[in-house]
């Protein structure tokens, strides 16, 4: 048994008629930072989904040996979820201990946290989507595009959020199309 | 099994169910209006509308349970939660049955509760009204199931709902007939033909919640 996070060989996808990638391998230890990178339609959020169960490789194994947080494209937010809501939903679906007072507080959400999801920004969305990061402690975070609609206080803010977390033991897999901020361990490239 | 995770989901659901879809104004709606262009389409007589009062109902009631179904796994794949919902330390079957159950809390109950009204309109005997109201709430639990099902199945479907009756009215068809036999007898719900729509019901809950967690696993993929 290795002591990685999450250890994949060999892992190839196949959308329709076309083969995506093969012969994707990753190991991730904890404290490390990967980041996907490739053209859109390269596969990255397939890589994504495959490594967190959600959808099967069609070659190749994976070993999970950690629980983890999900932050895809799709947030997972429904119209008429308030952030204090939604969060509270998951704070209870999760069985977390987190103060939700906290949490809102910390992602910037405190002014926001009544509103319903549909009258938010897609930046205030995605906050509320990554403050689920902080309900409960898992050590692998695999994230969609996690800045695609941050400004420039949400993405120093993410950026402090995946630092402390790569401190405590964490580590991150990333699909990003601009310039990575944080200090990556390694790339895949799709 | 840990019961956090399934209320969760439930009020999840109940919140859309009441906020996307109207919650169950358009199904009791849809249900009243249905009903009430019988006596307009069958003419006045009392015996022929009290003859089948029963049987219109059953039919009025398996076409509006299926007016909300279609965002029951819906919008869950569109807007991501199912995903996060098929992480959770929770078997995906309860987790969708208890979803189905929160739609049928919020049009399947309120549909039961008008059926003694629009039977009154059909003639049916005062006394058998709330027997009958009994039925109907009976049977309405396994068309939520099976509809869930048809719903699971099309959620990556866009404008799926039709496709949702294709797949889910055959599925209603035990519950139909033991649902007008057990009608027609005096013991109702007592009577074998009341058992066997229970039983009708029992299985729809026992079996559906699986194909549901099933289908969903695939739509996700």
């Amino acid at each position: 048994m290795s002591s990685a996070l999450v250890s994949a060989t060999g892992l190839a996808a196949i959308r329709g008629e076309r083969v995506l990638f093969k012969d994707i391998s990753i190991t991730v230890d904890a404290g490390q930072a990967w980041l996907l990178r490739g053209a859109n339609g390269a596969g990255k959020t397939t890589l994504l989904r495959i490594l967190a169960g959600l959808t099967q490789a069609e070659t190749g194994s994976i070993e999970r040996n950690t629980s983890v947080h999900w932050c895809a494209h799709r947030l997972g937010l429904k119209p008429n979820e308030t952030p204090r809501l939604h969060l509270a939903n998951w704070t209870r679906a999760w069985g977390s201990s987190a103060e939700l007072v906290d949490v809102l507080g910390r992602m910037g959400l405190r002014r926001p946290a009544d509103v319903p999801a549909r009258y938010l920004s897609a930046g205030q969305r995605q906050r509320t989507a990554l403050a689920r990061l902080l309900l409960e402690h898992r050590p692998l975070w695999l994230m969609d595009e996690p800045f695609s609609a941050l400004d420039v206080k949400g993405r120093a803010m993410l950026l402090d959020l995946v630092a402390r977390h790569r401190a405590q033991g964490g580590a991150v897999i990333a699909a990003i199309h601009g310039e990575a901020d944080f200090a990556a361990t390694g790339e895949v490239d799709l | 099994m840990k019961p956090a995770p399934l209320a969760a989901a439930f009020t999840q659901s109940l919140g859309e169910a009441w906020s996307g879809g109207a919650g169950a104004v358009l199904p009791v709606g849809f249900f009243a209006g249905a009903a009430m262009l019988v006596p307009f389409g069958v003419g006045h007589d009392n015996d022929v509308l009290a003859r089948i009062g029963p049987g219109v109902l059953w039919v009025a009631l398996a076409l509006s349970s299926l007016v909300t179904m279609e965002r029951l796994f819906q919008s869950d794949l569109e807007d991501g939660a199912l995903d996060l919902w098929l992480q959770i330390d929770a078997p995906m079957a309860a987790i969708a049955a208890v979803k189905a159950l929160a739609f049928w809390l919020a049009a399947g109950l309120p549909l039961t509760l008008i059926t003694p009204l629009l039977g009154l309109m059909l003639q049916m005997p005062a006394d058998t009204l709330l027997p009958a109201a009994l039925g109907y709430g009976v049977g309405g639990i396994a068309f939520f199931m099976w509809g869930g099902v048809g719903a699971a199945l099309t959620a990556s479907v866009r404008r799926g709902g039709l496709l949702i009756a294709l797949i889910a009215l055959p599925l209603y068809v035990p519950t139909a007939i033991f649902g007008a036999m057990a009608l027609q007898s005096d013991a109702g719900l007592l009577a074998p033909e009341g058992l066997y729509l229970v039983a009708t019901s029992l299985f729809a809950s026992a079996v559906a919640p699986f194909a549901m967690a099933a289908a969903l696993r695939l739509a996700a993929d």
